[in-house]
């Protein structure tokens, strides 16, 4: 580890600060299987401000993850590779950075917390060791400094008793305060940007209510941006201030929250949300989206969404729609869009 | 479960337990075991089931909703107590003498992955109970029956040869709920069917079980930790905590009217799906996690992470009757908006509504 041991000052050469906090454009990410190329990603654009809420909404295989792991550049690689786009951090492409850089940037610019924080720890080290490593290989502390430092961080995200538990190990703790250690670890080298992944997907109800309020406290505290990818509308209603709409590898629709749930303007996030049960359609027959989302590696042609949609017509099986405004910081991806969002389809 | 209940369906219960236990005894030791605990998993529940209604059970992970479900389908004996089937007592015989009675009553299982055996065709795992139970289905009628299953759930009868990876999570759980439905139960116990589904996918299969449930007049236990899937299907729900139920009542009485300190956390704890009421409800964040099942808390065992506990919450047990301070007026199931002072069976000395769904700020 010695020779990783360094104190890096400036993590990333020819920051612009009046560039937007991350930009990422027309994404693209494919992965290579049994010699074939399957898009996960097919031109993915948001940008996240400092101290908002960007929430990426998707269902499973939408291509929520894929697009997070490469803005982290965690991304496996093989079998997923980044084929185009830009993520620009402070107006940074970060993708055309080298391994060292792009190493400084993750943690010290980005964290992230995952899903299953389990298999996320090492159940070989205690919690204080593996939040002390980012301190010691980071910023180049002493162990007793950062186990000391572990302690504080712990004791930040609500760890009863943070002082006597820094030296116990993962298994010795429940899913929830696993979750906190999770959420310590992504805050560590305090980072602007942090990307939740289904952070609190595993965990009962009554405990995603504290780990998202945890997490909205110490963003609001810190005004960093906040990506949180979910699959759960409530979650997003709650929290975000921006949302997009992941399907098949694209994002269907972005607007403020408002927008989203009150005027979608893509027939995807308008039968989404119509999918989730709710009071006032008690007793009547649930509204279903029919058929299945597409296989990657054999997608529709036109638009991926047009077997299922509603509102398709034959223009939407042969023309790709385009990515288009229907309002000020509104747009989305379907050939009717205006009609959608002024609710004449 | 209570009078009232009883003249609105002059009908006996198809299911019925009454101070159902199970407690799993934790072993210690290689050669000489000794028994150092028990998992108190369900610790005296009762509950009532009518034809051609659904009771939901809610609560969190390990309060003990998938071991009732085992119970109450004859997977697991029970420690103590008795469960009624069909006016026949299936809590305490062998398991060689439930096994006939397993025709009426067939669990639904969560994961449509590794609840269908990947080597089998969805024909023999559809056709699988009539070569448990033979008799009821004559072997040159099997084929047509299991085509007549799959039609029944919504796939293609043509598809009886091929295997479950060919199928996608919700056909998978559709080929689970026409094993189920095989030996033609009266009653379905579905533990968690949609949990492991997309919303897109989760509204089909609900809408299956709805529309089985009206047109084969069948009864549904409805196991799930989503609180709005249950209150969209269930007539009846019931909350657990540790082992326990704390309070049951209709659909509307949980939901627009909850009693228990507990349910009003859980409900308080859901996000709902509308930016709108970002703010404006009333917000219980809990403390803590839930105590281990071993070693529960004595008296209530909520009041470690409740806010309205006292002493005597410490020292007694409070019971389903508690809250009703013995004044119940009758309950009604056909009018979902109950007037104000719901008093439905709420296991907590200091029970009183509030409205934690809706915006009230």
């Amino acid at each position: 580890m010695a020779e990783n041991l360094r104190i890096i000052g400036d993590t990333l050469p020819g920051v612009d600060m009046n560039a937007p906090l991350l930009e990422v454009e027309d994404l693209r990410v494919e992965f290579k299987i049994r010699g074939k190329r399957v898009p996960a990603v097919r031109g993915a654009n948001f940008s996240l401000e400092t101290g908002r809420t960007l929430a990426i909404v998707g269902e499973s295989g939408s291509g929520k993850s894929v697009t997070s792991q490469a803005v982290m550049g965690i991304l496996d690689s093989p079998p997923g590779y980044i084929t185009g786009g830009a993520v620009r951090l402070h107006g940074v492409d970060i993708l055309k950075q080298d391994e060292d850089t792009k190493r400084g940037i993750r943690s010290n610019h980005i964290g992230m917390v995952f899903q299953d924080a389990l298999s996320a720890l090492n159940p070989l080290w205690s919690v204080g060791f593996q939040i002390g490593e980012l301190f010691r290989v980071h910023r180049g502390s002493s162990r007793k400094d950062a186990k000391k430092r572990a302690g504080e961080l712990l004791d930040l995200v609500g760890i009863p008793d943070a002082k006597n538990r820094i030296g116990h190990y993962p298994h010795q703790f429940s899913g929830g305060m696993r979750q906190r250690v999770m959420i310590a670890m992504a805050l560590a080298l305090e980072p602007e940007i942090l990307i939740a992944d289904e952070p609190t997907t595993a965990l009962d109800v009554t405990v995603q209510a504290q780990i998202m309020r945890l997490l909205k406290e110490i963003q609001e505290e810190r005004s960093m941006g906040l990506i949180l990818i979910t699959h759960d509308l409530g979650v997003v209603a709650d929290v975000a201030d921006d949302v997009a709409v992941m399907y098949a590898g694209q994002i269907m629709e972005q607007a403020s929250i408002h927008d989203v749930f009150k005027r979608p303007a893509n027939p995807y996030t308008k039968a989404l949300l119509r999918a989730i049960p709710r009071v006032d359609t008690l007793g009547q027959e649930l509204e279903v989206i029919r058929g299945l989302p597409p296989n990657p590696a054999s997608l529709p042609g036109g638009c991926s969404f047009h077997p299922r949609c509603w509102a398709a017509e034959e223009k939407c099986s042969v023309e790709e729609p385009p990515w288009a405004s229907v309002a000020e910081e509104h747009r989305s991806r379907c050939h009717f869009a205006e009609e959608v969002y002024r609710n004449e389809r | 479960m209570n009078a009232e209940l009883g003249q609105e369906h002059a009908a006996e219960p198809v299911l019925e337990a009454r101070d159902l236990v199970k407690h799993f005894p934790v072993q210690r030791g290689i050669v000489f075991k000794r028994t150092v605990g028990h998992v108190q998993a369900v610790d005296g529940v009762d509950l009532e089931l009518h034809a051609g209604k659904t009771l939901g059970v809610v609560g969190e992970s390990g309060c003990g909703k998938s071991t009732l479900a085992k119970l109450l389908v004859g997977l697991e004996p029970p420690t103590s107590g008795s469960i009624n089937l069909l006016g026949q007592e299936i809590g305490n015989l062998p398991q060689r003498k439930i096994r006939p009675h397993r025709r009426d009553i067939q669990l639904v299982f969560q994961d449509p992955y590794t609840s269908l055996n990947p080597r089998m065709t969805v024909g023999d795992i559809v056709a699988e109970p009539f070569a448990i139970h033979p008799g009821v289905v004559p072997k040159d009628k099997v084929t047509a029956e299991v085509k007549e299953l799959l039609d029944l759930v919504g796939l293609s009868p043509d598809h009886v040869n091929r295997y479950p990876h060919q199928f996608s999570g919700g056909q998978r759980q559709r080929i689970g709920i026409a094993r189920a439905l095989a030996l033609r139960p009266q009653i379905l116990v579905c533990d968690e069917p949609v949990s492991a589904l997309d919303v897109s996918i989760q509204g089909q299969v609900i809408n299956l079980l709805e529309r089985l449930r009206d047109e084969l007049g069948l009864a549904y236990v409805f196991i799930a930790h989503d609180l709005s899937v249950v209150r969209h299907i269930a007539d009846e729900v019931a909350v657990m905590y540790l082992g326990k139920i704390v309070e049951r009542g209709t659909a509307a009485e949980i939901y627009d009217h909850p009693r228990h300190p507990y349910t009003q956390a859980l409900l308080s704890a859901v996000p709902v799906p509308d930016p709108e009421l970002r703010g404006r409800r009333e917000e219980i964040i809990l403390q803590g996690d839930v105590p281990s099942p071993i070693n529960p808390p004595s008296g209530c065992r909520f009041r470690t992470r409740c806010w309205k506990a006292t002493e005597r919450c410490a020292e007694e047990v409070p019971s389903l009757d508690v809250g009703d301070n013995g004044t119940r007026p009758p309950v009604s199931h056909h009018h979902p908006n109950q007037p104000e002072g719901s008093t439905h069976p709420t296991a907590c000395f200091y029970a009183e509504e509030k409205d934690v769904t809706h915006a009230v700020k």
